[in-house]
């Protein structure tokens, strides 16, 4: 996503979903919810509950303890010879990374996907100044062509077939692309290699941050994340302050539940500790490592003591996996970086409601995502709330929905608490009904019912159980 | 002494499924349940809730609990979703210090799912149903994560004499109801019913079974409108037919 969304208009974007989408992204997550399932059957249920559980607890106390483990991390960055920056939002954290890279007369930057940048629109903004970005995760490489956001958190291009990225590869990069994953990968390497090694700027995020030490903790499964943050001279990542935690113990149980959850690996191909800039003594590594910590109404989101779970997060995709929405509409619906149930909580407090109040009903608020979530979110506790924001307002922000139609409902409501007009009202909708009425079905409703019959019939309004009773009761008494 | 359901009719269940709450007496008056039905109640108040207006829910809530309040023995609804969010919102519409919190408190642990009441308050799960048919099951978002009844649904109906129970590919996949979302998104709410009818087609069942309304009302439409034989049915009827 190069440009951050001023307003998400879901039901438009989801016409705009292309016919074969939904197959191709089912493909995908049926495939990772079954490696999930497999590698979490070996752990056992108990123990992965048990699992989740601390992952749960560890996550809640990095939260409520955030300004403590941030400045522990931020001493211990330093100590390392690192350098930390604070950026209160999107802005300044492009604004910091843009003067260091123009500082050192930076032409060529590699990233190592991460979803703080998406969120900030960086690529965007480096590239205004004259300096190019090379996405290097294969993912983010074809999207990062193809001028699309990310479809997914954390396999950005899911949507796509082989096909397509074949078609996409032959059209941008100018060479005969077969529909071979095999061979597109070794087209995409090729090129990688060259850029990873004249690029004098190397960009990632990071899974987590560990008070404790001041590591970065990078999980991928490509490799390119050590080739961005060690070959070029300066390093720079950008971070979310929600992902810092406080120490090694912590990271062991949240690596037991991220690869599983993600991709279904117990493990990730390759998994990184980043402590600082390279040593005197050592040869490889970057000269200069920074580090931007990034807010961009993090700490607005934890003013909110249900919604700020939501931060408890550590970008598994699990919830994408198993919601059927996500699963129906794909990712780019959802108008920002952050797709499905994660995408619908996170982008909606990110944003606020006058971009993205239609994210929280983008749910049929089954649970899936809840009973799958590694940390416990209460995913659909989480987008209620949000909801009501949109709705009522709250002490966070100011409704989006206009005063008539709350001073409408509240009214309508009424009727439910009295008990004769709600009954009066069940009957007469069986004599209004009558015209529309076929066997027994309502086929077609003028709107907003009509937004029901376009799906399927509604059947016909039939309340006499009431009746029914009261009469067989008499009736016994008797 | 006689167990007393004091039945929750529901909305959805009074407009759409009066054959699944005259069933419901059926059943429970079979196996000696004196039932209810208490004058005055309306609805538990989720559908406002669920789109937003949280204090628009607080006065079908107040009905519930005024109605419900002043009655004995157990309160039983044939849905799931009407349960689950008297279980579990009705606290925190009616926080602690609200003149509303003790009568909550006091109706929760008495408000019971037909299932739920069958298995674990009557402690039945034969209730002596002929069902000669083959049937696969629905498993209901809320029933199913909401008040964690996963498995009960099926021993009743594994319980049913004649009926052959097959599965049915994704079942605890939602079915696209949702309640609100079904209609600020139809388009999404369509292609998730379409997807739950495929699967239900390919089971090679006479009948879709649920336990609640919503689904039952999204799914019964959904095989009328592609003219499907098949015919979606609630748990109750099943349980109430000899
Ligand atoms: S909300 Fe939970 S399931 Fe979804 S990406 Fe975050 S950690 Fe994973």
């Amino acid at each position: 996503m190069s440009q951050i969304p001023t307003h998400i208009n879901f039901r438009t974007n989801v016409k705009n979903v292309p016919p074969h989408m939904p197959v191709s992204v089912r493909k995908a997550t049926s495939k990772f919810l079954g490696t999930r399932q497999a590698v979490v059957d070996v752990v056992g249920d108990e123990r992965w509950q048990a699992l989740r559980q601390a992952g749960h607890e560890i996550r809640l106390h990095s939260l409520t303890h955030m300004d403590h483990y941030l400045t522990r991390l931020e001493e211990k960055v330093r100590a390392a010879g690192g350098i930390v920056h604070w950026a209160r939002d999107a802005a300044e954290a492009k604004q910091i990374v843009l003067e260091l890279a123009k500082e050192r007369g930076v032409k060529r930057a590699v990233k190592v996907k991460s979803m703080a940048t998406e969120e900030i629109g960086l690529n965007h903004a480096l590239q205004e100044n004259g300096i190019s970005v090379l996405e290097t995760d294969l993912g983010e490489f074809i999207i990062q062509l193809a001028g699309v956001g990310p479809s997914h958190i954390i396999v950005p291009a899911v949507h796509l077939t082989k096909e397509g990225i074949a078609e996409l590869f032959t059209q941008k990069l100018g060479v005969d692309a077969p529909p071979d994953p095999l061979k597109l990968c070794a087209i995409a390497r090729t090129r990688l290699r060259e850029e990873f090694l004249s690029a004098d700027l190397g960009i990632s995020g990071a899974n987590f941050m560990v008070a404790e030490t001041g590591t970065l903790v990078i999980v991928t499964n490509e490799g390119n994340g050590r080739m961005c943050t060690t070959l070029p001279p300066l390093h720079i990542a950008v971070v979310g302050i929600d992902k810092v935690v406080p120490d090694w113990e912590s990271v062991n149980v949240l690596l037991k539940l991220l690869p599983r959850s993600a991709t279904g690996q117990k493990m990730s191909a390759y998994t990184s500790f980043i402590t600082g800039p390279r040593r005197s003594n050592e040869e490889g590594g970057p000269k200069e490592f920074h580090l931007v910590l990034l807010d961009n109404g993090r700490t607005r989101i934890m003013k909110d003591e249900v919604t700020r779970e939501t931060l408890l997060c550590i970008r598994c995709g699990v919830c994408l996996n198993v919601c059927p929405v996500y699963n129906n509409v794909g990712g780019h619906a959802y108008g920002f970086a952050y797709s499905g149930p994660i995408g619908a909580m996170l982008s909606t407090q990110l944003l606020g409601m006058k971009t993205a109040a239609d994210l929280p009903f983008a749910s049929s608020l089954c649970g899936a995502c809840a009973e799958f979530c590694p940390v416990k979110i209460p995913i659909p506790e989480i987008l209620l709330r949000l909801r009501h924001r949109a709705v009522e307002g709250d002490q966070i922000e100011r409704a989006a929905a206009p005063a008539v139609i709350q001073a409408g409902v509240k009214l309508g409501t009424l009727s439910f608490s009295l008990p004769w007009l709600y009954e009066f009202g069940t009957q007469m909708l069986k004599y209004i009904q009558a015209p529309l009425r076929k066997n027994g079905w309502l086929p077609n409703l003028p709107p907003p019912a009509n937004r029901w019959t376009m799906a399927r019939p509604l059947p016909a309004f039939g309340a006499d159980f009431r009746a029914w009773f009261r009469k067989r009761k008499n009736e016994r008494q008797r | 002494m006689t167990t007393k359901a004091q039945l929750f009719i529901t909305c959805l269940g009074e407009n759409f499924f009066s054959d699944t709450l005259k069933d419901m007496v059926r059943v429970l008056e079979r196996l000696g349940v004196q039932c209810e039905m208490p004058e005055g109640q309306t609805c538990c108040g989720q559908p406002f809730f669920n789109s937003g207006f949280q204090s628009g829910a607080l006065a079908p809530a107040r009905q519930f609990i005024k109605v419900f309040g002043k009655t004995d023995g157990y309160i039983v609804a044939p849905s799931g979703s009407c349960v689950d969010f008297v279980r579990h919102h009705y606290r925190e519409l009616f926080p602690e210090g609200t003149p509303e919190h003790a009568r909550v408190k006091e109706l929760v642990p008495r408000t019971f799912e037909f299932c739920e009441f069958l298995l674990n308050v009557l402690k039945m799960t034969d209730v002596g149903a002929v069902f000669p048919h083959k049937v696969t099951y629905h498993a209901s978002c809320h029933l199913l994560r909401g008040l964690g009844l996963r498995e009960e649904p099926k021993k009743l109906l594994r319980a049913v004499k004649g009926l052959e129970l097959v599965p049915l590919n994704e079942e605890e996949t939602c079915c696209g109801f949702g309640g609100v979302f079904s209609v600020v998104y139809p388009e999404v709410s369509k292609t998730m019913m379409e997807t739950k009818l495929d699967n239900i087609q390919a089971s090679g069942a006479e009948y879709i079974i649920a336990g609640d309304p919503g689904c039952l009302m999204n799914i019964a439409g959904g095989l009328r409108k592609v003219g499907s034989p098949i015919r979606a049915l609630h748990l109750i009827s099943v349980l109430a037919a000899q």
